[in-house]
């Protein structure tokens, strides 16, 4: 990590060759998914550019590496990856140049010299099954984050592994891996799901911080509503498509060709609430249903187990006819032990009944 | 558990539950009145005319004389639900994928405008004759908890169906579990209710038309 001499952003981000241009559009795309009017994209920008550096830990648990490569990797260089890479992150293994012990005396320094003040970024889940599933420098992952999260100003859960568990965590779960929410409930934690996270969301939520000195509001699963309030569905370009009617039945048909709706080859964007469809992916190049394929759906919790990827939401996720054929053999059979003791019900009325002889008739006399 | 995973419970084992109780029923009371069967009729039939049967399955759906004026609420708002909900269950595409994913089968679906307008149609005639069955003393005394029962295991899906789609819950996710976990309900309680005449209702008018044309008046 080579750390620019500004220490306030506006000084690093010139020191690192960002044009004013770019930075005013990256702050444009935050005005925009925070929801303020244009006039608003001076304001962050002064603030933005003011802001001193604050000191990030990112803390690497059971996960693949894939929201730093998110973060690094979509374009050079971004904005996103300097604000957060070169000015910011104090200590994050896969980045850093130390290793070992100079590596973790680099930890316990950021965290005693920004008690209090520091942001701590998880990506990753941590095992609760077994302490020694998943360590670093011998300290579990679970103790790791305690004691991490004791100083820190807030919590940032980086992608779905973090958030929700995610592919750690599907069934059958083997090793008892929970969400940083699950360890650490006396903070806030700011869920930034994904697998992985969009880039500018998780810088949008840092830079928030850096803005506003207040983490955004959250929904139910505790994401920024900012860039999670809207379904893929509701702001899909295709959407015209689905309200039509118009569907691809595979990948390389006419309707594929056409861009017509994904549904039918198991697009999840219904049931998932993501800034995909509006920041997009690569410096808003594009994104997977713009690519041609469906949403996985990966910034819900669960998603692993939530069935097939190629399955349409509205298809049974189990196999529903097995079961339906061994109800109706069983119906069958049932039906015929009904019909047999319906039978002799009926016989043994036919046997108990006496039949009605004249002689049995008394003729009523009249009054 | 999150809306999520409601939802893959729904379309998971609480599916095949639902499918497995339903068929389970559907089969045991068909045959079981299929069974109880009649004594054979040695009387010579008064005419032949064959398709009879058939032919009342269909005509019996039609009003007789002079009953459209008398009863128009009970006709008009049959009509409009009955064909509303078949619209509904068999024209939206992702209803056409749930067949297509249980039966292999599939057909076309209908754009979604026509379905949203079916559905807003079919709601309408079903509140209607809701009304209709609480303000007239003779259906009302001649209605049950079967009708009620009926009339809301129908009403619900119809109605978390048209929410989900519009978005009116904030949670749509949630909402679409709902709505799926009540069509569930609906297919599992279906052969035990006066719901099953949706099969019971074919097998009853083939008999009455077939039988009444034995006797000289066919349909
Ligand atoms: S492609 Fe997916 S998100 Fe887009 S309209 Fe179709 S179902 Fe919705
Ligand atoms: S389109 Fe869906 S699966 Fe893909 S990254 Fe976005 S939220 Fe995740």
């Amino acid at each position: 990590m080579k750390r620019p001499a500004a220490n306030n952003i506006g000084g690093a981000l010139s020191d690192a060759g960002i044009s004013r241009r770019d930075f005013l559009g990256f702050c444009a795309t935050l005005a925009a998914a925070y929801a303020l009017p244009t006039f608003s994209v001076g304001a962050i920008a002064a603030a933005l550019e003011k802001a001193s550096r604050a000191s990030v830990i990112w803390l690497s648990f059971q996960e693949c590496t894939g929201c730093t490569e998110s973060l690094t990797r979509s374009h050079t260089p971004t904005i996103e990856g300097l604000i957060l890479e070169q000015i910011s992150l104090d200590y994050h293994h896969t980045l850093q140049a130390a290793s070992g012990a100079a590596a973790e005396q680099a930890r316990d320094d950021a965290m005693r010299a920004n008690a209090g003040k520091y942001l701590l970024i998880v990506d990753g889940s941590v095992p609760l099954g077994n302490p020694g599933y998943s360590t670093i420098a011998g300290v579990s992952n679970v103790d790791m984050l305690r004691e991490a999260a004791k100083g820190a100003a807030a919590i940032i859960a980086v992608g779905t592994c973090a958030a929700y568990g995610g592919v750690a965590a599907a069934q059958p779960n083997p090793t008892g891996a929970v969400p940083v929410s699950q360890v650490i409930q006396d903070k806030p934690v700011v869920n930034v799901p994904g697998c992985p996270p969009i880039p500018v969301v998780i810088t949008g939520v840092l830079a928030h911080f850096l803005t506003f000195g207040s983490l955004p509001e959250l929904d139910d699963l505790g994401r920024p509503k900012i860039f999670y309030g809207e379904s893929i569905h509701d702001r899909c370009y295709r959407r015209p498509f689905y309200d039509q009617g118009k569907f691809a039945e595979n990948f390389d048909d006419e309707g594929a060709r056409k861009g017509w709706c994904l549904f039918k080859l198991g697009c999840k964007g219904p049931v998932t609430y993501n800034a995909c469809a509006t920041t997009k992916w690569n410096n808003g190049v594009s994104f997977p249903i713009q690519s041609g394929h469906g949403c996985l759906g990966c910034s819900q919790p669960g998603f692993w187990d939530a069935g097939p990827f190629y399955k349409a939401l509205s298809m049974p996720t189990t196999n529903a006819q097995k079961a339906a054929g061994i109800a109706a053999a069983a119906g069958v059979a049932a039906g015929a032990a009904m019909a047999y003791a319906n039978r002799r019900k009926k016989a043994a009325a036919k046997a108990a009944h006496a039949p009605v002889k004249v002689e049995d008739l008394v003729q009523e006399k009249k009054p | 558990m999150s809306g999520l995973e409601l939802l893959t419970w729904a379309r998971g084992p609480g599916l095949a539950l639902a499918l497995a109780i339903g068929l389970f029923g559907i089969v045991l009371r068909v045959f079981e009145i299929q069974a109880l069967g009649r004594k054979a009729d040695f009387a010579k039939a008064r005419a032949i005319t064959p398709g009879s049967g058939w032919r009342t399955i269909v005509s019996r759906s039609l009003p007789p004389p002079g009953m459209l004026k008398r009863a128009p609420l009970t006709y008009l708002g049959g009509y409009v639900f009955h064909i509303g909900l078949a619209i509904v269950v068999f024209g939206f595409a992702p209803h056409i994928e749930l067949i297509r994913g249980l039966f292999g089968i599939r057909w076309p679906g209908l754009p979604n405008l026509f379905v949203d307008a079916a559905t807003v149609a079919a709601i309408a005639a079903m509140l209607a004759v809701l009304v209709g069955r609480l303000t007239d003393p003779v259906k009302r005394l001649l209605s049950g908890f079967g009708d009620w029962l009926a009339w809301t295991l129908t009403f619900v899906p119809l109605l978390t169906g048209y929410a989900a789609f519009h978005h009116l819950m904030e949670n749509y996710t949630l909402l679409l579990a709902l709505h799926i976990l009540s069509v569930e309900l609906l297919l599992a309680v279906l052969p035990f209710t006066k719901l099953f005449h949706v099969v019971s209702l074919f097998m009853a008018r083939w008999y009455n038309g077939d039988i009444a044309a034995k006797k000289g008046v066919a349909a």
